[in-house]
């Protein structure tokens, strides 16, 4: 059933009302996302976009049966709004929002292991494009059109470059079951191989493609757990290999700050894993594809 | 943002942590008068410049008279400085730090900074103080201690006494140390700094414990509630590209080669320097121009990117989300005309209106050169690249 959402999916917005929350919530209900209503403090009981705003998360999860949620509340505030998720009983939550201080997300993830884990929320992000379920339902700000239903599981944490890697994969007749942004901030709510564990046990996941970057030990991580514990196969592409070292590429995590962090050093750690490796990335697609013909 | 050794100490100071005494000079003269107040008969003269390892370069002087002082300065002031962490294009001095001398008897290494693994502060501590940590960590790993930080409760004094015997500090040091280092924690968290180094941490001759050098940095996404810290901002120590950029909401990072890039989002960006390098050429920036590039922006980002005049060819790579192909290919459009650009162009489009921003650039009549995929756009601007090359030459 592809991971995290799917049609049936109640889905709230965080940051309804507000200008940016406005635009993707249309955006996703235009899609097909089963968007209940959402969450702006102080304006419960109001109609937007034809659905109900309810003044905190708790309520819209005893009123509307939220499920997940989807987080545009500006930096400041945003932590909170994930802690405020989390506590309510959302199970999956999203947030978009670019710019949220290291020390608060040190505080949410803290705060987010105090939950038994049966019950713990899984959060994405923050600093990303999104989940999509192709053809089922999007809980994020990309464009959907460029999805298709299939099944290659994709893990990456750059939005423009999933694109990339979706639309490449669609020329080649390929479609996605899941394609999880886990975004660019140093600490986020979910790493590669946390997302690894859930599309291994999905069904409609047949091939993982995994898009990294310079920075952080994520990938290799993610590609020693695929070793130990995974029968499906991987394919990575990891950006950066012109990157040099000590300077931030955009994402505030992507810095080569220390050894085993540049992306040929990941190249060749993840190929000793046994990961297939897309050379460039315009070959994404097509070293999908050659891994998912082997499959047959 | 990284912020000055002096200032890095002001703060400190603050905080409960002891500093040799010193002062801030613009002048050689200005030194000399620091020198004076400072009184004693050794001082340190010390380049400001957001860099370690300026000792090896050079930035440290030690002074046994006021004479010395003002040579010292004013062979380090208006200097650029190169050390192995600034780049060949160094830093300029326009400051300089005099510091009174200080007894040493042993040197420490110490620090605090955020770990991404697990996800918590790290303290980071040795008996072997003075050289670069980096190095340490090669030749002599089992001399450093790591003791992490759990974020509900923060730093336990049981976690400083541990830190401190395992640096080697005697028992009747202890109470200084619990102070100093958690003077360090309190504004590493109360500033939003993602990291804070003494190196050396200094145990002096009558028995006290000293931070002879402090850096820090601090996380730019806390900037907004920490006002003071974001005023201790030093443009003159940024790539004024980079400055210029930032103050456009765009992220720019100058790099060696040739080709010119403006691309939306930071791993497309990275991904399309990579072709350009598998493609055989090296690219002149990275520069996101991130996801609402109205054509204002497109054209500042264009500017920027054609301000380096290394650039023999510029590619422009957009995978329209949030945007849309057909602003981009106005502003696109807008850019050229307003500029008068002498490199080729080469531009790719995907994603979001793609046939509409497709058609206006072709029925725009200017000489841009249009791609569908991204190897063929960094193919076709490596090409670019070399045909400017080859006609010069010619």
């Amino acid at each position: 059933m592809a991971i995290f959402i799917n049609e049936t999916t109640k889905i709230i917005v965080q940051g309804f009302t507000g200008k940016i929350g406005t635009f993707h919530a249309q955006d996703m209900i235009n899609y097909g996302s089963n968007v209940v209503g959402g969450v702006t403090p102080g304006k419960g009981g109001q109609k937007h976009l034809d659905r109900p705003v309810f003044n905190t998360v708790r309520e819209a999860v005893e009123l509307a049966g939220a499920e997940a949620s989807i987080i545009f509340v500006p930096p400041a505030f945003a932590a909170d709004s994930i802690m405020e998720a989390a506590a309510a009983g959302i199970k999956y939550c999203v947030a978009i929002t670019d710019g949220i201080p290291t020390q608060d997300m040190m505080q949410v993830k803290n705060f987010l292991r105090r939950f038994p884990k049966e019950e713990r929320m899984v959060l994405t992000g923050p600093n990303c494009a999104g989940t999509i379920t192709p053809e089922r339902s999007m809980l994020g700000i990309m464009p959907g059109h460029i999805y298709m239903r299939g099944n290659v599981g994709v893990v990456g944490r750059s939005g423009t470059l999933g694109y990339e890697a979706a639309d490449q994969m669609k020329r080649l007749g390929i479609g996605i079951s899941t394609s999880v942004g886990i975004g660019g901030d140093p600490i986020n709510g979910s790493s590669h191989r946390d997302i690894f564990e859930k599309f291994e046990q999905d069904d409609e996941t047949k091939v993982i493609l995994m898009i990294g970057e310079i920075g952080g030990p994520q990938e290799v991580d993610a590609g020693m757990f695929a070793r130990e514990n995974m029968k499906k196969p991987v394919v990575a592409y990891i950006a950066g290999l012109t990157a040099p070292e000590g300077r931030r590429m955009g994402h505030a995590g992507a810095i080569i700050s220390s050894a085993g962090e540049s992306a040929a050093e990941k190249v060749a750690m993840l190929r000793d894993l046994g990961v297939t490796i897309s050379p460039t990335p315009s070959a994404m697609g097509e070293t999908v594809a050659k891994v998912l013909a082997g499959l047959k | 943002m990284d912020i000055h050794e002096y200032q890095a100490k002001e703060l400190l100071s603050g905080y409960g942590v002891k500093i040799a005494e010193g002062g801030i000079a613009h002048t050689p003269e200005e030194a000399v008068q620091r020198a004076r107040e400072i009184g004693g008969n050794i001082w340190v003269v010390k380049a400001q410049i957001h860099s370690g390892a300026r000792g090896k370069a050079g930035g440290i002087k030690i002074c046994k008279t006021l004479d010395e002082v003002n040579v010292a300065t004013g062979e380090l002031l208006h200097k650029v400085l190169v050390t192995h962490q600034t780049g060949a294009a160094g830093k300029l001095c326009d400051k300089v730090y005099v510091e009174a001398g200080t007894d040493i008897k042993k040197e420490l290494y110490f620090c605090f900074l955020v770990d991404r693994i697990s996800e918590r502060i790290v303290m980071v501590g040795s008996a072997e103080g003075g050289m670069e940590i980096e190095e340490l960590a090669e030749t002599n790993p089992d001399a450093i201690t790591k003791i992490y930080i759990e974020p509900a409760v923060g730093l336990q004094d049981y976690q400083v006494r541990e830190m401190a015997f395992a640096m080697g500090l005697a028992p009747e040091l202890m109470s200084h140390a619990v102070k100093t280092i958690k003077g360090c924690y309190r504004a590493l968290r109360d500033l939003d700094a993602n990291m804070l180094e003494i190196n050396p941490l200094v145990i002096t001759g009558a028995n006290e414990l000293i931070a002879l050098d402090a850096k820090m940095g601090f996380d730019e996404n806390a900037l907004f509630r920490r006002a003071k810290i974001a005023d201790l901002r030093d443009k003159t120590q940024e790539d004024p590209r980079e400055t210029a950029a930032g103050d456009h909401g765009l992220s720019y990072v100058g790099l060696d080669g040739d080709i010119g890039c403006m691309i939306n989002g930071a791993g497309l960006a990275m991904a399309t320097m990579d072709m350009i390098k598998l493609a055989g050429g090296e690219p002149a920036n990275f520069l996101d121009v991130g996801g609402g590039a109205s054509a204002e922006r497109t054209e500042k980002a264009f500017r920027l990117v054609l301000a380096d005049t290394n650039v023999k060819a510029m590619l422009v790579n957009i995978f329209a989300g949030i945007n849309r192909c057909d602003w981009i290919a106005q502003g696109v459009v807008q850019a050229v005309k307003n500029i008068d650009m002498k490199v080729p162009l080469i531009v790719r489009l995907s994603g979001t209106n793609v046939e509409e921003g497709r058609r206006i650039i072709a029925e725009s009549g200017l000489p841009i050169i249009t791609a569908e995929t991204l190897a063929e756009a960094a193919e076709k601007a490596v090409a670019a690249r070399n045909q400017v090359v080859a006609n010069q030459g010619a």
